[in-house]
């Protein structure tokens, strides 16, 4: 039953970063219907930026003697780098997705996966291939409730993770841009004749969901120190899966299905073999798609596609 | 007839435009005499050329790798091309201009197979002499003509029936996997299947068998996705087909008899240059009249259109699943002979780096369309080989180009555009000419 509880919590973790990295394929899903496949590599790239800011703060820190505490250097870094990669979000939707509005989607998911090829070779031309280390900027504390170890980062990331995941859910529901995107899903064609900008939201769409993949890449450049770039491919393309199968622009279906990719992947893991973990997780995402085509949440869409 | 010399015409004030207008009565019989020509000039005195020009031995893709190497050798590798490539073609192709549309006006009256495979015959004399020069251009062209039938293959579901699917480096992983089992397993002293059970001289001819085994296969796997996907509409195949391809890697990855991680190597050498290039003009041949067929326009228009096609009593979903079934069944065979090229794979030759490149070549040459696909393939093929001095940057030069490409024609360069083998190999005389 211990074993049990740690795989648990192993799981939250592992899900988080899922879910999060889902968040924004599901809206830019939900919100223009198009797969933005760059969405793994700015995962990657948030990352990095991480790693950048988090290294800068740092060594800021060290020369001014400002003895900034290192929770201080890591929420910042997760701020800024949030915030910074919002803006690479939004330079992907102005080059690979603004121009083809009118285009199949098709199309617009090609250049978003070639956007993403460039992202990772211009990471990969700029760092070089070596692998890089995330500074610990937390020391890790080890808590051990009734035999089940748990550390303080795990506590962190699962926290931080759920606060970001309510509020961008509170930001959706209650405020006047969350309501725009909301009616942007509802139907992007007509709601742009009432009045509201499309470019404006889907700039904002691609904002928030690149921030909250830089804020996934933090958590797990935290948890797992070594980055190389080929993360984007490996877990992005995951939560793509995860993201669809939350059902279209659902907020919640997406945290779901992230957190059950996750459990998945880890009790396999854990239980059966790590080799077998892909073949089982996705071998139950497809079943479930056969009883539930929509997704979790999603209704089906009756409007006829631009492909 | 009319309309190419029009559109010659009207593009006639570029200097493209009036050598295109100066080739317009080529016909394609003139353009493979050439070619031919060309090939065999550099075979023959290629050496001395390059000698001549300064470069160090003859290049091997049209001087592009050299050009790139040493710039200070981009004059001579040009000099080569043109000397070797670009005057024997364009002369030849000229001169022989009138015969070669006499041959083709005789040739009309005859049996349309007769014309096809004397054109075929020479395409593949071309290819044959041009590979000859060394064992990398052999082995690009074997690949390249591979990517030719995948890239058809895919684009009949991404743009005759107008789904995403992300699942054809599963089908090629399934057909490769059949085909080398089958292959290792009767032909080859091998560690995972142990000796060989045939002799070597039926190998050969168990080899079209093996290939189709592969199809099939493939095709049995796309009925697991096919099944689910096409109950509704909407875009469920494109994550269905992407978790099909996930858990198609994994399961190589977990069958030990099929040497699990490891993958399978030292297949037998049977897909040798005659062989590929058969398979893909069947496959372009059966591909080409399946979507010309009453199939082929019932699958354009659940494309546009489902329910209005529903409403002319179209089968969508049987239709769906046809053309899905057969488009895995290609890649399926497309995998065997990739396996049989290559001699080695592995669960990590059919992933999502293999997915992204299938798609950029059926997305760069156009949807719909043969052409499109043939266009498509070999030139983000050879590109890939020419730009390859330039290492890493050629993932930033490829990805551009095809954005550029997406940007300027978001169907690809030629989309939409039917194969009409007819047209293709028939007399470009103008009509002026016949009074």
């Amino acid at each position: 039953m211990q074993l049990f509880f740690q795989h648990l919590i192993n799981a939250l973790q592992w899900g988080s970063f899922y879910a999060l990295i889902a968040l924004g394929y599901s809206m830019v899903y939900g919100i223009l219907m198009l797969f933005n496949f760059a969405h793994g590599d700015i995962f990657m790239v948030g990352a990095y930026i991480g790693f950048g800011v988090a290294t800068a703060l740092a060594a800021l820190a060290a020369l001014s003697a400002l003895a900034l505490p290192n929770w201080v250097i890591l929420v910042l870094t997760i701020l800024i780098a949030m915030y910074l990669t919002s803006f690479v979000g939004m330079l992907v939707e102005r080059i690979g997705y603004r121009p083809l509005r009118e285009a199949p989607r098709a199309s617009a998911a090609i250049t978003g996966l070639m956007i993403g090829i460039i992202l990772e070779t211009g990471n990969l031309a700029i760092l070089g291939a070596q692998r890089i280390r995330f500074p610990s900027l937390i020391k890790t504390q080890v808590y051990d409730i009734g035999g089940v170890v748990v550390t303080n980062k795990k506590i962190m990331i699962v926290v931080v993770s759920l606060v970001l995941m309510l509020a961008l859910n509170e930001f959706i529901k209650r405020t006047r841009w969350g309501m725009a995107m909301r009616a942007m899903a509802f139907d992007y064609v007509v709601i742009p004749l009432m009045g509201v900008p499309l470019n404006t939201i889907a700039s904002l769409t691609f904002a928030l969901g690149s921030a909250l993949a830089a804020a996934a890449g933090i958590l797990f450049a935290v948890a797992y120190p070594v980055l190389d770039p080929y993360i984007g491919i490996t877990y992005g393309w995951k939560a793509f899966v995860a993201a669809i199968l939350g059902g279209r622009g659902s907020v919640k279906g997406a945290c779901l299905a992230g957190f059950l990719l996750g459990f998945i992947e880890i009790f396999v893991g854990a239980y059966l073999s790590s080799s077998l973990r892909d073949l089982i997780a996705y071998s139950i995402i497809l079943l479930i798609l056969v009883f539930r085509p929509h997704g979790f949440f999603g209704e089906p869409h009756s409007a006829k596609l631009r492909l | 007839m009319a309309n190419d010399t029009s559109v010659s015409a009207k593009g006639g004030s570029t200097r493209f435009g009036r050598l295109r207008a100066y080739v317009a009565d080529v016909p394609l019989l003139a353009w493979l005499l050439g070619g031919l020509v060309a090939v065999l000039l550099e075979q023959t005195v290629g050496d001395t050329l390059a000698d001549l020009v300064g470069l160090p031995k003859v290049p091997v893709l049209f001087g592009c790798m050299i050009m790139l190497k040493e710039p200070t050798l981009i004059p001579s590798a040009l000099i080569f091309v043109a000397l070797v490539y670009g005057a024997p073609i364009l002369l030849l192709g000229k001169l022989m201009a009138r015969p070669g549309n006499w041959m083709a006006d005789r040739m009309t009256s005859w049996p349309i197979a007769i014309p096809v495979v004397l054109h075929l015959v020479l395409l593949y004399a071309i290819m044959h002499f041009w590979a000859d020069v060394s064992l990398y251009r052999m082995l690009t062209l074997r690949l390249t003509l591979i990517a030719i039938m995948l890239t058809l293959s895919l684009n009949l579901i991404n743009g005759y029936m107008g789904e995403f699917s992300c699942s054809h480096p599963g089908f090629m992983a399934l057909g490769a996997y059949a085909a080398s089992a089958v292959m290792v397993l009767f032909f080859v002293n091998d560690r995972l299947f142990g000796e060989a059970l045939l002799p070597e001289y039926l190998g050969p001819f168990i080899f079209p068998a093996a290939l189709v085994l592969g199809g099939i296969v493939a095709a049995l796997g796309a009925l697991l996705i096919a099944i689910p996907s096409f109950k509704t509409r909407g875009d469920y195949l494109a994550i269905i087909s992407l978790a099909f391809l996930f858990i198609v890697k994994s399961l190589f990855e977990n069958l030990q008899f099929l040497g699990g991680a490891r993958g399978i190597k030292g297949q037998p050498d049977y897909a040798d240059l005659p062989t590929v290039f058969c398979w893909t003009v069947l496959c372009i041949w059966i591909i080409n009249n399946f979507v010309r067929s009453t199939m082929g326009k019932a699958l354009n228009a659940v494309r546009d259109d489902e329910m209005a096609a529903e409403a002319m009593t179209v089968n969508t979903r049987f239709t769906k699943m046809v053309a899905f079934l057969f488009a895995a069944f290609w890649a399926g065979i497309a995998g065997g002979l990739f396996a049989h090229t290559v001699r080695f794979i592995n669960p990590g030759t059919f992933d999502l780096k293999r997915l992204a490149e299938l798609l950029a070549m059926v997305y760069f040459g156009g949807l719909n369309s043969v052409y499109g696909s043939i266009v498509g393939a070999v030139s983000i093929n050879l590109l890939g080989e020419m730009l390859r001095p330039l290492a890493l940057y050629k993932w930033i030069v490829i990805p551009l180009l095809l954005i550029l490409v997406m940007i300027y024609r978001p169907t690809g360069l030629v989309a939409f555009k039917e194969f009409d083998v007819r047209k293709l190999i028939q007399s470009k005389r103008k009509p002026e000419d016949e009074v």
